[in-house]
């Protein structure tokens, strides 16, 4: 028992589409739960459409692939009778079932939370939507670029005189699935001991902004000055100097804190010595100036040897290429092969936690449309 | 009633990453005792932005530390340790994000603390892991993205490396330590087990880029490359991204360019009828779009495609953000407490269950604030 997967013997059921549902779905897979796709017949979740870089595997994008490993399908369409029979019945048996339809759109089928509830009181029922259920946005969809420039996200990145930079990955959507799973775990440990299931519900908005705490509570309790980003070189926009990355006479290097009389003495640099530890925020845009100057002079190799050994936070600037053949990357086993039934590879990453020192490994690929329908029809009587 | 209610967690952990997983456990109902040492407590306490100091100490800290309490303790000193491994010993969980090595020879690592007690989950955040060439390097945010290739993926082509202004590592290495601990406990219910759970900002960062690292793979190596301009997403297609309009900016999700075209009178676009070419042709695409959409305001081009059902949205500001109905209707702020009476907004937790959010007035602790009224407790 004690190296089982921790929510090994928990059933998933997930009506999710997209990102932000399915990265959750898989997360409680990695954990150990089964997790179950209820698809519509043929085409399957939405998901299996959007494309990125127009990369496709056998029939589904590559990033449906990646977001849907270690899971089964069952088809069903909803808006039939005898389907939607069937899946309540499952949904009988079930712990989780997630869903990220637009506030109404289960209350029409039939399957919105009081009604499944009469079901199966123990059920936790998870729902993510864009913006909550109140509200005047309650109906826009709920996509990661427009939550990311909603939220005030996009004016955190990037220079000074950029427009609004978002963050180049669905972080809404990761970052809401994450939370989501909090909040599906936390139920299911309240359920174990009072035997009631419970609705959880995350928004991309709210996470977004729970995203944010750090500098929107900075934001709340300073007057309400918005962020100001460097004029060059910005790590974050409420960070003081050296924070942010340099150009090197060969490629990059990063610098993120440390003492800066420290840094002065090392770079011997007598344009910084008029400049004080308080000065670092105020005249941070000058000291960078400066800074960039210096550190043009240099390999980033070569200010490494000097800033490292000297307790100065530094580092070079990788991209995938330096990163992935890197000896601190293979060390870590982050990756993992998935086989396909076509033969095909799908080469992805694994999950990033480890229990009891054990890595966790999940190379069963995603699912066709319905592939499990059968099987799951008989071993639930269906 | 909270979902963790009666749950005890020992935080030994300092600046973001973990404190914002305890932050999370304490919202949903957990106890969370954190031990600082005396005098400084967590350094996070000084590590202040924007110079903004709140009630003598830095606002990130307040805003991490909320809904805790402080237990001031010298884990070098036998008689303060010893009252912590009486906590420990009480404990459902335990939390530290110590350099590897450190927790060994304080005394208080894993296989130490489950000899006291046997059934906790012990929760740790590295930077790096425990192994590799890498182990020994400070985990702090700015070097994690630079090192994990985070840093080509926001930003036009021209750029150079540009960072998430956001503490992007730590805050995902925290949340996937909280799924971690929570599965772990929902483990514990069943085998009365405890388990040792384990995160690092770097597998938490690679975790992060799961699509185009395998993307990545995928295509043989192919390295990134970020559109001209209008970037939000190197390996989308036009149109996504965010373009300057005649009065601010507008964000363009997703929407087939023929149509874009039709909608927005654009007819150069309309030359664009193959969806891969959306794609393979979206800097050009961009540039007519950008061209185009500096002419009228964002709100004339919300007006016409938002109710065509193409995903778009205005660029707000916090102050625009918070001004806004839509926002309001979320009560996302709450006001909190200190022991000394001191009041401050910050934001509440963003789950929501059975129709209630989680807010809790409690503010962040002084160092110690706790310690007299938790030894009686022991």
């Amino acid at each position: 028992m004690s190296n089982a997967k921790p929510l090994e013997g928990m059933l998933v059921l997930e009506f999710c589409q997209f990102l932000a549902g399915p990265s959750a779905g898989l997360r409680l897979a990695d954990l150990g739960a089964r997790v179950i796709k209820i698809e519509r017949p043929n085409h399957g979740e939405a998901g299996r459409q959007i494309a990125i870089k127009n990369l496709r595997v056998d029939g589904s994008s590559l990033v449906f692939h990646t977001l849907n490993r270690n899971k089964e399908s069952y088809a069903a369409n909803l808006k039939d009778a005898d389907d939607l029979e069937r899946v309540k019945a499952l949904i009988a048996r079930a712990d989780v079932m997630t869903h990220n339809f637009r506030p109404g759109v289960m209350e029409k089928i039939g399957l919105d939370y009081d009604t499944v509830k009469a079901i199966n009181p123990k059920l936790v029922y998870a729902t993510v939507t864009g913006y909550g259920t109140v509200g005047p946005w309650s109906a826009k969809p709920g996509q990661d670029l427009l939550v990311q420039c909603m939220s005030g996200l996009a004016n955190l990145s990037g220079d000074k005189e950029d427009g609004p930079t978002p963050f180049g990955l669905a972080v809404a959507d990761i970052v809401t699935g994450s939370h989501m799973v909090h909040g599906i775990l936390a139920a299911l440990l309240r359920c174990a001991k009072t035997q009631k299931g419970a609705m959880v519900e995350v928004s991309l908005l709210e996470s977004m902004l729970d995203f944010q705490f750090e500098v929107i509570t900075t934001y709340l309790n300073d007057g309400n000055k918005l962020p100001e980003r460097a004029a060059q070189g910005s790590g974050h926009a409420y960070l003081s100097a050296p924070y942010g990355v340099y150009a090197t006479k060969d490629s990059h290097i990063s610098l993120a804190m440390g003492s800066f009389d420290t840094l002065v003495e090392l770079l011997n640099a007598d344009e910084l010595k008029g400049y004080s530890e308080a000065e670092t925020f105020t005249k941070r845009d000058e000291i960078m100036a400066i800074l960039r100057d210096i550190l043009s002079t240099k390999t980033t190799q070569e200010w490494l040897d000097i800033f490292e050994p000297a307790g100065i936070w530094s580092s070079a600037v990788f991209d995938y290429e330096q990163l992935l053949n890197h000896e601190a990357y293979k060390v870590l086993q982050m990756d993992q092969k998935l086989s396909l039934d076509t033969g095909e590879q799908i080469h992805t990453t694994r999950c990033p936690i480890r229990l009891n020192d054990e890595k966790i490994f999940a190379p069963k690929p995603a699912p066709r449309v319905g592939q499990d329908t059968d099987a799951i029809t008989k071993e639930f009587n269906l | 009633m909270l979902p963790l209610k009666d749950i005890l967690v020992v935080d030994l952990s300092q600046f973001l990453s973990a404190p914002s997983a305890t932050l999370r456990l304490a919202d949903l109902g957990a106890r969370v005792i954190k031990v600082e040492r005396p005098e400084t407590g967590d350094i996070c306490r000084q590590l202040y932005v924007s110079n903004v100091m709140l009630n003598g100490e830095s606002s990130v800290f307040r805003a991490i530390n909320r809904n805790k309490e402080s237990f001031q303790a010298d884990l070098k000193t036998e008689d303060d340790k010893n009252k912590v491994l009486k906590l420990i010993a009480k404990a459902d969980v335990l939390v530290h994000n110590f350099r590897p090595g450190v927790i060994e020879r304080l005394g208080l690592d894993y296989d130490t603390v489950k000899a006291i007690n046997p059934s906790i989950v012990y929760g740790e955040i590295s930077g790096y892991g425990s192994e590799g060439p890498w182990a020994k390097k400070p985990g702090q945010d700015l070097l994690l993205q630079s090192l994990s290739g985070v840093t080509w993926l926001s930003g036009n082509a021209d750029k150079g490396p540009v960072p998430m202004g956001i503490a992007i590592a730590d805050i995902l290495a925290g949340s996937h330590l909280a799924q971690g601990i929570l599965a772990a406990l929902v483990k514990r219910i069943k085998s009365n087990t405890g388990s040792k759970v384990s995160v690092s900002m770097l597998e938490s960062i690679l975790d992060f880029q799961f699509e185009t690292i395998t993307t990545y793979y995928h295509d043989g190596g192919e390295p990134t490359v970020r559109t001209a301009s209008n970037n939000a997403h190197a390996y989308l297609g036009a149109p996504y991204g965010v373009y300057e309009t005649q009065n601010g900016h507008l964000a363009l999700a997703m929407g087939a360019i023929p149509v874009l075209g039709e909608l927005l009178s654009c007819k150069a676009l309309t030359e664009y009828p193959e969806p891969d070419s959306w794609f393979t042709q979206r800097d050009e695409i961009k540039d007519i779009l950008a061209k185009h959409l500096q002419a009228q305001s964002t709100e004339h081009w919300l007006s016409i495609l938002e109710p065509a059902d193409i995903w778009c949205a205005d660029v707000l500001s916090w102050d625009k953000l918070f001004a806004h109905d839509g926002f309001k209707a979320l009560q996302m702020i709450q006001n909190v407490k200190m022991g000394d009476g001191f009041e401050y907004q910050t934001t509440r937790c963003p789950i929501k269950i059975d129709g209630e959010y989680l807010t809790s007035s409690l503010g962040s602790p002084s160092i110690g604030e706790h310690t007299a009224k938790i030894l009686s407790e022991l």
